[in-house]
C-alpha cells in the first residue's frame, strides 16, 4: 500500500459516484452508481482491481475511499432517515459533487 | 442441479486446478496444506478476544478504531495483509457488515463465514432493508438507533465492536470474551449478559 498523499478528496467532501456502464470485473456495485455521498475516510491506495483481474499486476495504485451515503439517498423506500450505508469506492469512480 | 451436486463440481475443479499448479511448480503440496490448516485454525474466539480487550482498555479501543490491523497485531494475532476496519456500536448507532459483491469477511479473525453470509438473500437485502434483516435475526432496534451498513466492496475487511452488555461489570476479560459471538461481530446479534445462577439476584 502506498501513501494516499495524492488523494483528490478529503474526509467530508461531497462526491457523486460515476453513472458508468462497464462490463468485466468492477468493484463498484451497480446499486451505488450515480448516488451522492460524503467521504468518510481515505483507506489508502491500492492497485486497481479492474486491472488486476486481467493480469496487469504493475499498474498504478489508486486511492480508495469509504463513502457514506444516506440510505434515503440510495433507496426510494428507505427504512429510516437515520440509516447510512458505507461503501468502498476507488477514486476513478468519484466526481466532486458541487450540486 | 442440487447445491450438493454443484459443490461436488467445484471440488473436482479445485482439485484439478490445484494439481495443475503443483505440477507447474507454482505452489507446493505442503504450502497448500499449511494454508488450509491456517484457515481452519481461525475461529471467532480470536475476534472475541479483540472485542473484550477493547471493552477493558479504552486506549486500546482508540488504537483499534484508528488502525484495526496494527492494534490486533499488538495482541500477538498475525493477520497477514488484512486491512481491518473496526466499527463500534454506540447507544444510538448499530453497525452491520455485508459484502454485496461476493463474501469478503475478516477470516483471519473470525474463520470461515457462515453460509447465510454468502447467500444472495443476505447480500442483497442487508444494504436495502437492514432493519428487516436484523429483525429476522432477532434484533429489533428502536427507531432512534441509526443503522450503519458497511459494504466490503474492496480492500477493507470489517469487524463490529459491540457494546459491552449491562450486568457484566463483575466479569473478567476472558469471561466477557466468551459472550462475544461471531454474529455479534458481523452485526446481526447483540451480546447478552450470562443468565447463570451466579448472576441472578
Amino acid at each position: 500500500m502506498s501513501t494516499a498523499a495524492h488523494a483528490r478528496f478529503v474526509p467530508g467532501d461531497r462526491v457523486r459516484v460515476a453513472q458508468r456502464e462497464v462490463t468485466g470485473h468492477v468493484r463498484t456495485p451497480g446499486y451505488i452508481r450515480g448516488k451522492r455521498g460524503v467521504v468518510e475516510r481515505i483507506c489508502g491506495a491500492f492497485r486497481n482491481p479492474e486491472q488486476l483481474a486481467y493480469g496487469v499486476w504493475d499498474g498504478p495504485v489508486v486511492p480508495l475511499y469509504r463513502i457514506r451515503f444516506a440510505q434515503a439517498d440510495v433507496w426510494p423506500a428507505a427504512e429510516s432517515a437515520l440509516d447510512t450505508l458505507d461503501v468502498e469506492i476507488y477514486e476513478h469512480w468519484l466526481e466532486r459533487d458541487d450540486a | 442441479m442440487s447445491a450438493e451436486a454443484g459443490s461436488r463440481d467445484f471440488e473436482a475443479l479445485e482439485a484439478a486446478f490445484r494439481e495443475a499448479l503443483i505440477a507447474a511448480g507454482v505452489v507446493r503440496d505442503d504450502e497448500v496444506a499449511e494454508r488450509v490448516e491456517l484457515i481452519y485454525s481461525r475461529t471467532p474466539a480470536l475476534g472475541a478476544r479483540v472485542v473484550a480487550r477493547a471493552w477493558f482498555d479504552p486506549a486500546f479501543k482508540a488504537r483499534l478504531l484508528a488502525d484495526g490491523s496494527a492494534a490486533v497485531r499488538e495482541l500477538g494475532i498475525e493477520v497477514g495483509t488484512l486491512k481491518l476496519v473496526v466499527v463500534a456500536n454506540e447507544e444510538r448507532a448499530h453497525n452491520l457488515v455485508v459484502c454485496t459483491l461476493c463474501s469478503c469477511y475478516p477470516r483471519m479473525l473470525l474463520g470461515l463465514p457462515p453460509d447465510w453470509y454468502k447467500s444472495i438473500a443476505y447480500r442483497s437485502r442487508a444494504v436495502r432493508e437492514p432493519r428487516a434483516v436484523l429483525a429476522e435475526f432477532g434484533v429489533s432496534l428502536p427507531p432512534d438507533v441509526a443503522v450503519r451498513v458497511h459494504d466490503s466492496t474492496a480492500d477493507m475487511r470489517y469487524l463490529v465492536l459491540p457494546l459491552r452488555p449491562k450486568g457484566t461489570e463483575h466479569l473478567d476479560e476472558a469471561a466477557c470474551a466468551a459472550l462475544v459471538t461471531r454474529d455479534a461481530m458481523i452485526g446481526v446479534a447483540i451480546p447478552a449478559a450470562p443468565t447463570s445462577a451466579s448472576s441472578a439476584p
